[in-house]
């Protein structure tokens, strides 16, 4: 990582060297041990000994905060279980979990995304979780279908669903004040003539286009939106570079051209740009309403325009699973399904961090009364997810994403960029396919 | 130096030439030291506490990582199938996606090297020669110049990310202010996003190299410029045939590590470009990362090492073979 350091690994072979050989050495001790299914037992209540829970997540962002007093919480209930969380961004979390699990240094308990679970199950990293579904209540008709079968894998289910998070449009109040707007653009015809008015309002770029994170979000948003699907849903086939995959791209690009965003946005430009007034829209997800509400800006929320044939948005779920780990006993895996299950019925107060509550008998119960993202919450019909295939998610980092930001940045035209990282994709996931022994 | 050694090692032979019992006590204590050597394993334990680290971080690392690359290897899986040199053939065969992706990196890789190792080699000697003359506030001067070396890597970057975003950042505020152009996308948009790369190293990690240019300059005998002032040698004549000459010895290693520290950069593209625009500023280091640690793809990440190893070598051995210095020649 750092330059020029004379303490620093020089060599890269010695680099990554460690880096593998460490992992070598961590994949030796995880040979045994590590496949007891005593898991599926839920008793409902832990009176064992004092235990002490690590739980990882991933919430750095305006979520993180109402996660830790949840946390505190539960420890403050439960006397003889105490959870420590760990936060970390994602990406790390993703890349750190399977070593550390394999080493049997890692959580107890942790959350992770709809879209990394078939990747965590295919690495038999997973507990299965099936006898807590039922010892909490947990049934599919509670779910939308897409958020409940992507926690199952092969035969059993390994994912508890918390809430579901998708990409919403926020807009600048103040200024569609200014520019004589009454109504959330809806469709392109709305959107289209907000910007313009926008624009007469001396709001001269007033929607700016990201190149990086959440670009490809909305891509797939207007994929969906366009009648596409990425993927084909085994994961047999990429989609993305088909007619949805391209008209999405062009109209991301026709943003740029059209002069609403200024050209070549870097990256979080365009969310720094919104809180400071800069813009007037932007699609982000959810999770920031908590950060937005904090900046005082006069903002509000809503689900974004359907530019194409459908609505639908590109969606998201936290779920809470329990990892299978070499030396974890029988009172760690029982203090963890306790705490899974509290938080599950907790999930009416987690709305507080800007989610969705997961389960519609939570969303019916009135915690979405009031909230930014109730609006959005309406559209949970309309929300999409990635297929559960092993290793989407670095495939989508090293192709579809890639791709978006060359169109949109305007380095190569939308179809090539596509169809360039389409076959990159479908080399990948065959790879994947090899790997997981499909 | 070396100049002035003799001249101290001819008293005490002299002095032992005149006392006689001292030269023959001495002897015994020098038998009794060649004694002690004897002992085969006495240098292997000295160096017993470096070998144990450097076996464990260098040696099994590099044997391993040259194994999984013979195999398709994810750690988590049990499964790693032997693949011969196939991971190898891949980044060779120009139609396969990895070897594309692998030499636009190596591209990068070499991009960033030729545009900052200059920078890196040339202004750091400019600092160290106003450095070492005497001013008041030099010391202040040399920390300053120093500074930003302190600094890790992501705080670094991050500070210049947002001081280099092209549309709400300073750095474009303040061209636009000057009336040059103020639209520069330097991040997101080649060559602009290699200048910015490239000065955020010059200015990050300057004062390093200017630290041992100083302490090479500080080891040229002030007589040497004296005598060639007697000679009526101008400033200029002076830096050509006493600086630049004195600075030979350190020149190689600073041209050394200044290319491989510059050839493995990878925080600067991955926190301030992410690799872009598309794969533009992805280094080699930046690739063998996302395949090996994020892909899980290892083999693949470790045959990408091993190829770029074996450039580094070679261009570290071209460097070493041009600086050599020739017998006979210079002082």
């Amino acid at each position: 990582m750092t330059h020029h350091r004379p303490r620093g690994p020089r060599r890269p072979i010695a680099a990554l060297g460690v880096a593998t050989a460490s992992a070598l050495v961590l994949a030796a001790c995880a040979g045994g041990g590590a496949a007891e299914d005593s898991a599926t037992e839920y008793s409902g209540e832990y009176t064992g000994p004092a235990v002490e829970l690590s739980f990882w997540n991933g919430f750095t962002g305006g979520d993180g905060p109402f996660m830790e007093q949840m946390v505190a919480d539960f420890n403050a209930e439960h006397e003889n279980i105490e959870v420590v969380s760990n936060t970390q961004p994602w990406g790390d979390l993703y890349q750190r979990m399977p070593a550390a699990l394999t080493a049997g240094e890692g959580p107890d308990v942790a959350v992770i995304h709809l879209d990394q679970m078939a990747t965590f199950a295919a690495r038999n990293l997973l507990t299965p979780l099936d006898g807590l579904a039922d010892g909490v209540g947990l049934s599919a008709d509670d779910f939308t279908d897409e958020v409940w079968t992507a926690g199952e894998f092969g035969d059993a289910r390994y994912g508890i669903p918390l809430d579901v998070h998708s990409l919403a449009m926020y807009y600048n109040t103040d200024h569609f004040e200014q520019a004589g707007i009454t109504e959330a653009p809806t469709d392109e015809a709305s959107l289209m003539a907000a910007l313009d008015a926008l624009q007469e309002a001396g709001f001269e770029t007033p929607f700016w286009m990201p190149n990086r994170w959440p670009a490809h979000l909305m891509n797939l948003s207007l994929q969906w939106q366009f009648g596409g699907e990425p993927y084909a849903g085994d994961g047999s086939a990429v989609e993305f570079a088909e007619e949805a995959g391209i008209r999405a791209l062009e109209w991301q690009r026709g943003i740029v051209e059209a002069g609403y965003s200024p050209a070549e946005v870097a990256i979080d430009a365009q969310y720094l740009a919104f809180k400071n007034g800069e813009t007037s829209i932007t699609w982000d997800g959810i999770w920031q309403i908590n950060d937005l509400e904090a900046s005082g800006l006069p903002y509000a929320a809503a689900p974004i325009p359907v530019i194409g044939e459908n609505a639908a948005v590109w969606a998201n779920s936290h779920n809470f699973v329990i990892p299978r780990q070499s030396g974890a006993d029988d009172n760690t895996v029982a203090a963890a399904q306790v705490f899974v299950a509290w938080m599950s019925e907790q999930s009416g107060t987690w709305a507080g961090s800007g989610m969705i509550p997961a389960r519609q008998s939570v969303r019916d119960s009135g915690v979405l009364d009031g909230t930014a993202q109730g609006i959005v919450a309406e559209q949970i019909d309309a929300m999409r997810f990635l297929p559960p295939v092993p290793g989407i998610g670095t495939v989508q980092a090293e192709t579809l994403e890639v791709a978006v930001s060359e169109g949109i940045l305007g380095t190569a035209s939308p179809e090539d960029a596509m169809t360039a990282a389409a076959s990159d994709a479908e080399k990948l996931l065959e790879e994947n396919r090899a790997a997981f022994g499909d | 130096m070396a100049v002035v050694a003799p001249k101290e090692s001819a008293s005490p032979r002299a002095a032992g030439a005149r006392i006689a019992p001292a030269r023959s006590e001495r002897s015994r204590a020098a038998r009794s030291v060649a004694g002690r050597q004897q002992a085969p394993w006495t240098p292997w334990a000295f160096m017993a506490p470096y070998l144990v680290l450097f076996g464990v971080f260098v040696l099994v690392p590099v044997v391993l990582g040259g194994w999984m690359s013979l195999h398709r290897w994810d750690y988590t899986l049990p499964n790693k199938p032997f693949v011969g040199l196939e991971n190898y053939r891949q980044l060779f065969d120009p139609t396969s996606s990895s070897s594309q992706v692998f030499w636009g990196a190596m591209q990068a890789t070499g991009i960033f090297t030729v545009a900052s190792v200059p920078l890196l080699l040339v202004l750091p000697l400019l600092v160290a020669l106003l450095m070492r003359r005497s001013f008041p506030g030099r010391n202040l001067m040399r920390a300053i110049y120093f500074a930003p070396y302190v600094l890790g890597v992501a705080v670094v970057a991050v500070l210049w990310r947002y001081l280099l975003d092209n549309n709400i950042g300073v750095v474009n505020q303040t061209l636009g202010a000057l009336g040059l152009p103020g639209d520069v996308a330097w991040t997101t948009s080649v060559p602009a996003a290699w200048v910015a790369l490239v000065g955020v190293t010059v200015w990050w990690t300057l004062g390093f190299n200017a630290v041992i240019y100083l302490a090479a300059l500080q080891d040229i005998p002030g007589e040497l410029y004296e005598a060639a002032r007697v000679d009526g040698a101008s400033p200029w004549q002076q830096f050509l045939n006493v600086t630049l000459p004195g600075l030979r010895p350190i020149f190689a290693f600073i041209v050394v590590i200044t290319l491989i520290a510059s050839a493995n950069m990878f925080g600067q593209s991955y926190l301030m470009t992410q690799g872009g625009p598309g794969r533009e500023t992805r280094t080699a280091i930046y690739q063998i990362t996302e395949t090996g640690l994020r892909g899980f793809r290892m083999g693949e990440a470790s045959a990408m090492s091993y190829v770029l190893t074996a450039v580094l070598l070679l261009a570290s051995a071209v460097v070493f073979a041009l600086l050599r210095e020739k017998k006979g020649a210079g002082r």
